[in-house]
């Protein structure tokens, strides 16, 4: 929590499918900076919550900001500042690493020599050298996952969103990647992660706990873990899962 | 621009790095037409006939060397009676026997009139009307040739008469039929199947949640299929050109701009099947068994719609490689230009304004 401006600032948000209604008056702010859990279970309202946030989908009612940009009339604006991530990792297999990073580069408008800096920049800090020109396929998982978060990352977004990011990927691995995100946020970047690792929930400054379309719990770990007097961010989840 | 551009260079990456595909896009119309064009065609050569000659006169010699001559036959048996006839036939390796008449030539200069008979082994009619049709069309030569020398009637055999194809080529029927269901099949199932790919990898979400436009990325998916698919007609055209003499008898120029049209017709209907499918396999599936059979069986690419029953007749209707099929041979054998061709422009245009607003409207859906 570098600074306390928001960079995401949602009131009163409802999508409605029909009569189901997937979100309901959900009301938060995220803070520039910061590392934002959005937990709930499968089903929960999570994946529509994102795509509003995205400017994928637009909300049937409420009030959504996004970088300071309103999800209604400005989602161009919005998609330019936003970098996405999601659990399938998203690269393209049979290109190789360089090829996807100029790929993705390019769909934002970077320039070559800037393409160029930031890909060689990447593949150092990623190790990725020796495979700098094999396909995406033949890297390991956890060698795609950390590429994918570059390649969220190339247009150096404000706000970065993690759709389960570390989805089969081994603790070693989890750990590493979660040094990443560290990094990232230290240099100033918000980030929307979205996990069912509840060890992860706890590397989160914030975290908010969705259930049945509602935000049932927002604060720290360590308060969630105070006000539902219980061990772990997992005892936490079972709660509130319970409950609802 | 320059983001457009880099999903183009993207998509051919896609496209060449996959270079089974790539074999099979380009090897399967090169190995269809020397197909079709050779062996599966419905020209016969060295076809295997007996001949019972009555006179054995000059004239009668002559007309059997004609036919002889001609490279569609080949003489097994020289029959003396009309009794061997038949066991010629079981035996089984004969096509037809040519039985000319008592005293040929001489009825010809009293008469001007003579008669030839053609029995013809009917269990594979195909085969049976070809050629007897070869035959009618040498007799009528001979009797040209005759009127010509002894300028005197001479009995009119029923004349046949093949317009635009007077060697009754197959291949002619071919070339325009491959290009139009590989024109289709490429377009369609490619562009299906690229597009189902990004939506099962994941990546169609990352292309959306970036600044690129939907109709962006839709163009930048479709074109290099464009620009493969014209290469395609262009390759097959040529092949007809050179190895089977197939000419383009109207403007080159209209017969390309009609392909394109097509093209773009076929990609919307490749459009319009990923837009109901998420996944690979199903896109190849709705392709292969919506597009290709009916697409070869009711075009009229090998089957005349005229004789199938009026439920196919209709259902033909839909089908956009019939009407594409009737301009492509029309502008490339009868050299038919625009003006008699609107009616089945007309149709195109219609089918490509119908998917491409079904696909638009889902995807709205979708969005919303």
């Amino acid at each position: 929590m570098k600074n306390q401006k928001n960079i995401i600032e949602v009131e009163g948000l409802w999508k409605k499918f029909g009569s189901f209604a997937a979100n309901k008056d959900l009301t938060f702010q995220v803070k520039a900076g910061e590392i934002f859990g959005f937990l709930g279970a499968n089903g929960a309202g999570k994946t529509t919550a994102i795509k509003i946030l995205c400017g994928l989908w637009k909300p049937t009612s409420g009030k959504v900001k996004v970088s300071g940009f309103d999800v209604y009339t400005e989602t161009n604006k919005i998609k330019t500042n936003i970098g996405y991530m999601s659990q399938k990792f998203s690269l393209y297999e049979d290109l190789t690493p360089v090829e996807n990073i100029r790929f993705y580069g390019g769909i934002y408008g970077l320039g070559k020599k800037v393409i160029r800096d930031r890909t060689e920049e990447a593949l150092q800090n990623l190790k990725l050298e020796n495979v700098a020109n094999s396909p995406v396929k033949s890297l390991p998982l956890g060698w795609k996952q950390k590429l994918s978060f570059t390649v969220a990352m190339v247009h150096k977004p404000k706000i970065v969103f993690l759709d389960e990011p570390t989805g089969g990927v081994d603790p070693i691995t989890r750990r590493q990647f979660w040094n990443m995100i560290y990094e990232a946020a230290n240099r100033g970047v918000t980030i929307f992660v979205t996990t069912h690792y509840m060890d992860e929930a706890e590397y989160c400054d914030r975290v908010s706990i969705m259930a049945d379309g509602e935000i049932k719990a927002l604060d720290t770990p360590a308060n969630l873990k105070l006000q539902f007097n219980a061990e772990t961010m997992n005892d936490v989840f079972l709660k509130l899962a319970r409950n609802g | 621009m320059k983001q457009f551009i880099g999903l183009l260079r993207k998509e051919f990456y896609h496209i060449f790095r996959d270079y089974r595909t790539l074999l099979i896009l380009f090897g399967m119309p090169v190995v269809q037409l020397l197909i079709f064009g050779f062996a599966l065609t419905n020209d016969i050569k060295n076809a295997p006939i007996a001949i019972l000659d009555h006179s054995k006169d000059e004239l009668s010699r002559q007309l059997t060397q004609k036919i002889l001559s001609s490279g569609y036959f080949i003489l097994v048996e020289n029959l003396e009676s009309e009794d061997a006839i038949e066991a010629s036939f079981k035996k089984g390796n004969i096509k037809q026997v040519l039985i000319l008449e008592q005293g040929f030539a001489s009825k010809i200069e009293r008469d001007g009139s003579a008669s030839l008979q053609i029995l013809a082994d009917a269990s594979d009619p195909n085969i049976a009307r070809i050629l007897t049709n070869y035959i009618m069309g040498i007799v009528n030569d001979f009797q040209n040739e005759l009127m010509k020398d002894t300028k005197l009637p001479v009995e009119i055999t029923p004349e046949v008469k093949m317009l635009y194809n007077t060697e009754l080529k197959s291949v002619f029927m071919f070339v325009p039929g491959v290009i139009t269901v590989l024109l289709l099949l490429i377009s369609a199932m490619m562009t299906s199947i690229s597009i189902a790919r990004e939506k099962e990898m994941g990546t169609m979400e990352v292309l959306l949640v970036s600044p690129l436009r939907p109709i962006q990325i839709i163009i930048g998916k479709v074109l290099p299929y464009v620009i493969l698919a014209f290469t395609l007609a262009v390759v097959i055209l040529l092949l007809g050109y050179f190895v089977f003499d197939v000419p383009v008898r109207g403007s080159v120029v209209l017969l390309l701009v009609y392909s394109i049209i097509y093209i773009v017709l076929a990609l919307s209907l490749g459009i319009f099947i990923s837009s109901v499918v998420n996944s690979q396999q199903v896109a190849m599936l709705i392709s292969m068994a919506a597009l290709m059979l009916p697409t070869i069986m009711l075009s009229g690419f090998i089957f005349p719609v005229e004789n199938m029953p009026w439920p196919l007749q209709w259902m033909s209707y839909i089908i956009p490689a019939k009407w594409f099929i009737i301009i492509i041979r029309g502008v490339m054998l009868k050299a038919i230009g625009v003006g008699l061709l609107w009616k089945e422009t007309l149709i195109l245009f219609v089918m490509i304004a119908f998917f491409i607003g079904l696909s638009v409207k889902k995807f709205k859906i979708r969005l919303e």
